[in-house]
């Protein structure tokens, strides 16, 4: 679904990814580990089209449903598919929830209906009028993922879905990714927690200074949890 | 749909149909057209600043623009003045598309800037271009046809004029209230995020400066049949100012504040002229940054927002919780007190 070649990108002179290939099938889960700095969210910005203002640039292809996106305008490569939860979220404060949520266009064969997304995410129904200024950060980011469910997003590439939110919710989130992933939506996971990575995940690489250093499954990640976390600095 | 939309707000409607339709009984004629069309060009340009995020400082060249064509068709073609007017206006729109192009991928002073430099270029040309424009003089005696009725009164002729300013504050409400409105919306907020949400940003720019211009141009050209001539003064860079101050006067966003902005600078100036007064700017520049600096939100927004914190208090939320808005345990079905919308749609 996902295939990415050689993908280099940099902030002025500096390199942030250094030919970075990875491959991700349809259905699956995969996650991208790696210190603070590895260029995960890069890579993903990458992915979307977002990285290119101010001096930043990508080279690289990145084949998308078979063909190459790269050079794709941002709006475009949503319109294939590409659904971005940010790290920031991005919920549009002067909006509603229910306004969120019908904003973006519908991109995909399988968009989710407005019930369907109360009821995977019964505390969006309870919410659907408040102001996207008036939520929580779990709820903010459930809105964030039903969004691009809702637009029928055929992968979804997530920031940090989990960070700064209470177990409890990190629970939640990663039961709504398996149901996700059930529904035959791709998944692109950036992420620092390792032991959530490893639930929900079916596979993970793991970043380094810019380049996949290693791909690992499930197994390997828990039997090296610790070893991971102190390559994490966590 | 808009009806009904209409229909549920029908005191602040009425109200304003009203003040509209009697507005020439209780000011002098003229003005209340210059009220009228000043009210449609601010609409138009907060439909810029306020929904899109940007700042136009070169609106006078659609209104003007608007002018000198509506005056031309009206004086060489003899059409009557609603086809002049709207010909006028189609002109505005035309002449958006190729300065939006250019100026609608900038943002903040940039795109204030380079909207001036285009106005600048359009006063220009209307300046030089005597044989077309009439230079200095302008284009003087544009008649007001209509089908051979009499509307030399400026009362009558109020009338006439008023359909078009209020299916011009129409649309622009309509557009607002869109889910094309929405999209505008949300790319004032964040336009890196509206792209990653699948809008192409650069077009609903350009699409809104479009729809503006040609709303700037309705008004524009009803302005010069009101007036019976266009001058260099409707494209000079002190018409793009003056309407961004009744949007900031009435308040960004609000829509029906420039309306408000508008009555209050044309009859101030009106006002203070007939009384002989020589420093009219000194007046209306006192009173623009009193009222920037007591009402932050404009009058209208000021206003607006504490009615509607009036009426949340009036009615208290359901449900037993005050709310913790960071409550993030799931589930509890608690409907705040703090779920009354700080800012719901217009």
């Amino acid at each position: 679904m996902l295939r990415i070649e050689d993908l280099s990108a940099w902030y002025g002179e500096a390199r942030v990814l250094r030919g970075v290939s990875l491959e991700i099938a349809e259905g699956e889960i995969v996650t991208l580990v790696g210190r603070n700095g590895a260029g995960k969210t890069t890579l993903l910005r990458c992915v979307m089209g977002l990285h290119g203002a101010g001096g930043a640039r990508a080279a690289g292809t990145i084949g998308f449903l078979g063909a190459n996106v790269a050079r794709l305008p941002v709006h475009r490569r949503v319109r294939r598919g590409l659904g971005y939860v940010p790290d920031d979220r991005g919920v549009y404060a002067t909006l509603t929830v229910e306004e969120n949520l019908t904003l973006p266009p519908v991109v995909g064969p399988r968009p989710w209906s407005l019930d369907q997304v109360y009821e995977t995410f019964p505390r969006l129904r309870e919410r659907r009028r408040s102001p996207g200024t008036k939520l929580s950060g779990g709820e903010q980011q459930m809105l964030a993922l039903a969004r691009v469910l809702r637009m029928g997003a055929r992968l979804l590439l997530c920031d940090e879905p989990t960070e700064g939110l209470s177990p409890l919710i990190v629970q939640q989130i990663g039961a709504i990714l398996r149901d996700v992933k059930r529904q035959g939506v791709t998944v692109l996971l950036v992420e620092q927690n390792v032991h959530f990575a490893a639930t929900v995940a079916d596979r993970h690489y793991l970043l380094a200074e810019g380049r996949i250093v290693r791909s690992l499954d499930n197994d390997e990640v828990r039997a090296r949890e610790h070893e991971l976390l102190e390559h994490l600095g966590i | 749909m808009i009806i009904s939309r209409l229909a549920a707000r029908p005191i602040p409607l009425l109200t304003g149909l009203l003040i509209a339709l009697i507005l020439p009984w209780m000011i002098y004629p003229p003005v209340a057209l210059d009220i009228a069309c000043w009210a449609l060009f601010a609409a138009a340009v907060d439909l810029l600043l306020g929904f899109t995020g940007l700042l136009p400082f070169g609106h006078a060249a659609f209104w003007g623009g608007s002018a000198y064509v509506t005056g031309l068709i009206a004086l060489h073609a003899g059409l009557p003045f609603p086809v002049a007017v709207l010909g006028g206006a189609a002109a505005a729109a035309l002449l958006a598309v190729p300065i939006g192009y250019l100026s609608a991928r900038l943002r903040g002073i940039y795109f204030a800037m380079v909207t001036l430099a285009f106005a600048q270029v359009v006063y220009f040309v209307a300046n030089q271009w005597r044989g077309l424009t009439g230079g200095e003089n302008g284009l003087q005696g544009i008649p007001r046809d209509l089908f051979g009725i009499d509307l030399s009164d400026p009362f009558f002729f109020y009338y006439a004029g008023l359909p078009f300013v209020l299916a011009g504050l129409l649309a622009a409400w309509r557009v607002v209230r869109s889910p094309f409105g929405r999209v505008l919306v949300a790319v004032r907020d964040n336009p890196a995020r509206a792209q990653a949400l699948g809008y192409p940003v650069a077009r609903y720019k350009l699409l809104a400066f479009v729809l503006s211009a040609g709303l700037s141009g309705l008004a524009g050209g009803l302005f010069a049949i009101g007036h019976g001539f266009a001058s260099l003064d409707e494209v000079y860079w002190t018409t793009s100012g003056q309407v961004v101050m009744m949007v900031v006067l009435g308040g960004i966003g609000t829509l029906w504040g420039g309306a408000f902005g508008a009555a209050l600078i044309v009859e101030l100036n009106d006002y203070l002229a007939t009384a002989g007064f020589q420093e009219i700017g000194l007046v209306t520049g006192t009173i623009f940054v009193i009222i920037v600096l007591v009402f932050r939100r404009g009058v209208w927004g000021t206003v607006r927002d504490a009615l509607r914190a009036r009426a949340a208090r009036a009615v208290p939320a359901p449900g037993p919780d005050p709310g913790t808005p960071h409550d993030e345990t799931p589930g509890t079905p608690t409907a705040p007190a703090d779920e009354v919308p700080t800012r719901p749609a217009r």
